[in-house]
């Protein structure tokens, strides 16, 4: 099952993900709609920056995630695809879940007193981040692919070549 | 991108099968790599004004809320906006500068190339603009009036004679009560650079207003390259020629003309009219001779004046080279993409720049200067005959596709055909038609084709809704090019298309100008400088009735925009008092405040404001409400 992966070397902060993925939880899934809704639609994923890195922070959909085993009222679930998903409607804003995930990509919804997290987009067969970076900075990709491409680099590099 | 959503031109659409049959990329390739494009610069919240960024702003509030320096989104998406009209003008003060040194090199006797052409018309302006004429030689006239259109460009004490003396009364005093009368060309583009770079205007309705005089110094700039342009090379009347890809010949020497300026363009038709390039032609085994056709602006410049043929217009220009018929693609500024040289490799066809200003990487250069233009001319055909013996003949397909067109209706004349049906007061029956709703109200159709619009689609859905409500079409720039193609320009889309008032009217005046039948649909008034010619009847007619351009019911639409120069123009109709509809949305939804300012504050201003609509009929519903609330406001309706 291919999961979201990011290339950080790739990465322009341009933050296109960031409007793609509010624009997709936006009632009308068009930029221009969604820059005038009220209350603004809200992003789940966060391009962010550290010394000589910058990329998305992403939720992982962690197959032990910390969210799912601390969330108290059954919000949270795993639907059939393998996502970590809310109900909304049994979510009591207890925040056990940001508390809890390693990656700090859960947030509140202050009109709606609510967590929001990433749906992984699961109408989308590409989720709306991953196509809207320009750079392919996100990309779709099998767990084991990756492994394979960073220990073929792992390689290079002992080798001295690059 | 399926070839629906690309064009709905079936010569361009042909010619995108060709190119993709030989595996060359064209704009819509380009645009399809670019797409998703970033939102900060749809929205317009971002600013590259300075080192400390770029600054973004968050459009949904959780990241910044202003630049480093303090920016706010509306100041953000103002400057932005003020530095796309100050490029738009300074684009037309160039294509208008160019053609007054010329006009001052002519009259000193400085440039042989160039004979004082219409000499009425040199009288009209000089008149107009306050050079006496009476008992002086042409020459003498000719100086003054390119001495004072060079004066334009700098800063003087009063405001610039091209406005002010082209516009209402009622204009030029909002003008000067808001404060954006421009007093120089190329000084109103320096002013709005400098207050739009780090630290200057920060109140976002100040920045705007300036940008409104820069927009009102683009209006100066295209109505002086209008005005020369007509003075050197002739006011044009109507002629009929052809558009569409069908105009290229495989038996000819195709030379296609692309740009804005006449100045050699009109140079090379007139070249390669001449036996010495005749006998080059047959030389070369052309039996067809030399066939020059249009592209773009330029395009419209020489088919107004000698009846070139348009081969096609701004977003499908590369598709003249995609037939493998064209020798030689001549350039000189604005609208050139610089992709033309990677399509033009794949083909025998030479790309010719000739402006110093406009060079591209691998493009043949013939630098042009006005002491020099026939001896350029010359070279340029050489190098296409030269070109014309390289074709490879597998590669060459030209689709036998194209349409009749009426082009060339100045004001001048458009007032002359007026003239033959009430002599003594040429105005009266276009006052009275609209007066007794044969004619509903007048739209002006200008601007481009954009890529995110499948080509003409915009043009076509929206004037069969207008036409079918009495509205007189004028069109200029690659809006004429469109409504050509798809055959609008002819009197058999009178007949179609036209309402039964329009239609009347339309038939009344093609008769009685010995047409036979109506006029043209579309009344082509040339390139997108020539939104001069259209503003000219407008006042005419404002000053006629005795009330001011923003009670007209005269609106204007870009359903294809793409330039900054459109933007540019797009601001100055809204400045003149005309409802302006766009069809793509401008990079400015990012501020409320400038969104409210451009569609709604400026009603309140100067009567003219922006109507942004996608969907093409309802932007044309929304045009003829817009109509019908002016035609109520002089109390035409009830």
């Amino acid at each position: 099952m291919k999961q979201i992966f990011v290339r950080p070397d790739r990465c322009m902060a341009c933050r296109s993900c960031e409007t793609a993925c509010a624009v997709q939880h936006s009632a009308d899934k068009t930029l221009f709609s969604a820059v005038l809704q009220e209350p603004p639609p809200m992003k789940r994923l966060f391009v962010g920056a550290a010394e000589g890195i910058r990329m998305p922070v992403i939720c992982r959909h962690c197959e032990d995630a910390p969210c799912l085993r601390a969330c108290i009222s059954g919000c949270l679930y795993r639907d059939d695809h393998g996502f970590v998903r809310r109900r909304k409607e049994r979510c009591i804003g207890c925040w056990t879940c940001i508390m809890l995930c390693p990656f700090g990509v859960i947030t509140r919804d202050s009109e709606k007193h609510i967590a929001v997290k990433c749906d992984r987009c699961h109408k989308l067969d590409i989720p709306a981040c991953v196509n809207a970076c320009p750079t392919r900075a996100l990309v779709m990709a099998e767990p084991e692919e990756v492994a394979a491409d960073r220990r073929q680099k792992a390689l290079l590099a002992a080798s001295g070549g690059d | 991108m399926s070839d629906q959503e690309k064009s709905t031109d079936s010569a361009t659409l042909w010619a995108i099968g060709e190119a993709r049959k030989a595996g060359i990329q064209t704009v819509w390739d380009r645009y399809q790599a670019q797409v998703p494009q970033c939102g900060f610069g749809e929205t317009g919240l971002c600013c590259r004004h300075c080192l400390q960024g770029p600054c973004r702003i968050d459009p949904f509030g959780e990241g910044p809320r202003t630049g480093v320096c303090g920016a706010n989104a509306d100041v953000m998406v103002a400057r932005g906006l003020s530095r796309a009209i100050a490029a738009g003008a300074a684009s037309h003060g160039g294509h208008a500068k160019h053609l007054a040194h010329t006009l001052l090199k002519s009259a000193k006797g400085e440039a042989a190339d160039y004979p004082l052409k219409d000499e009425a018309k040199l009288r009209a302006v000089a008149a107009r603009t306050g050079i006496k004429t009476e008992g002086r030689d042409a020459r003498e006239i000719a100086v003054d009036v390119a001495e004072k259109a060079l004066r334009e460009f700098s800063e003087k004490e009063s405001p610039l004679a091209w406005a002010a003396a082209t516009v209402t009364k009622g204009r030029v005093e909002t003008f000067l009560k808001l404060g954006v009368a421009p007093v120089g060309i190329d000084s109103a583009v320096a002013e709005s650079m400098h207050r739009t770079t780090y630290g200057v205007d920060a109140d976002p309705v100040n920045i705007l207003l300036g940008a409104v005089k820069c927009a009102l110094a683009d209006y100066a700039a295209c109505h002086m390259a209008t005005d020369i342009a007509d003075i050197l090379f002739g006011t044009p009347q109507p002629v009929v020629t052809r558009a569409n890809l069908g105009v290229i010949k495989s038996d000819s020497i195709n030379i296609a003309l692309h740009g804005h300026n006449p100045l050699l363009s009109d140079i090379i038709v007139q070249v390669a009219g001449e036996q010495e390039m005749k006998d080059l032609a047959a030389a070369a085994g052309a039996s067809g001779g030399i066939n020059i056709v249009g592209v773009c602006c330029t395009g419209n410049e020489v088919m107004m004046r000698h009846r070139i043929p348009l081969a096609t217009s701004s977003v499908s220009q590369e598709t003249a080279i995609a037939t493998g018929a064209l020798d030689a693609m001549v350039v000189d500024y604005q609208c050139i993409m610089p992709a033309l040289a990677g399509v033009a490799e794949c083909y025998h066809t030479r790309l010719i720049t000739t402006m110093q200003i406009a060079k591209i990487p691998d493009a043949l250069h013939i630098e042009f200067s006005e002491a020099g233009a026939r001896d350029c001319a010359k070279e340029i055909i050489r190098a296409a005959a030269d070109a014309f013996g390289k074709r490879d003949p597998a590669k060459i397909s030209i689709p036998d596709i194209s349409s009749a067109a009426f082009a060339g209706f100045s004001a001048e004349a458009i007032l002359s055909a007026l003239s033959l049906l009430n002599r003594d007061d040429p105005l009266r029956p276009l006052t009275d038609n609209i007066a007794s709703g044969s004619i509903y109200g007048v739209c002006l159709f200008a601007g481009c084709n954009n890529v995110k619009i499948a080509q003409d689609a915009g043009y076509t859905a929206m004037i069969t809704e207008l036409a079918k409500n009495n509205v007189l079409i004028l069109a200029t720039g690659c809006a004429s090019g469109a409504f050509a193609r798809h055959g609008f320009m002819t009197q058999e889309a009178t007949e179609k298309y036209a309402g039964d008032g329009l239609k009347g009217v339309l038939t009344a005046v093609g008769q009685a100008a010995g047409l036979n039948g109506p006029l043209p649909l579309v009344l082509h008034m040339g390139s997108c400088v020539d939104n001069s010619r259209a503003a000219d009847i407008a006042v005419a007619v404002a000053d006629k009735l005795g009330v001011d351009l923003n009670m007209l019911p005269v609106v204007a639409s870009a359903p294809e925009p793409v330039t900054e120069k459109a933007v540019a123009i797009g601001t100055w109709a809204v400045a003149a008092g005309l409802p302006t509809h766009l069809g793509i949305v401008p990079p400015v939804l990012g501020s409320r405040t400038v969104t409210e300012v451009l569609t709604s504050t400026a009603k309140e201003l100067f009567g003219g404001y922006f109507i942004v609509e996608t969907d093409p009929l309802k932007a044309a519903e929304k045009l003829i409400s817009v109509l019908g609330e002016r035609r109520r406001g002089l109390g035409l309706d009830s």
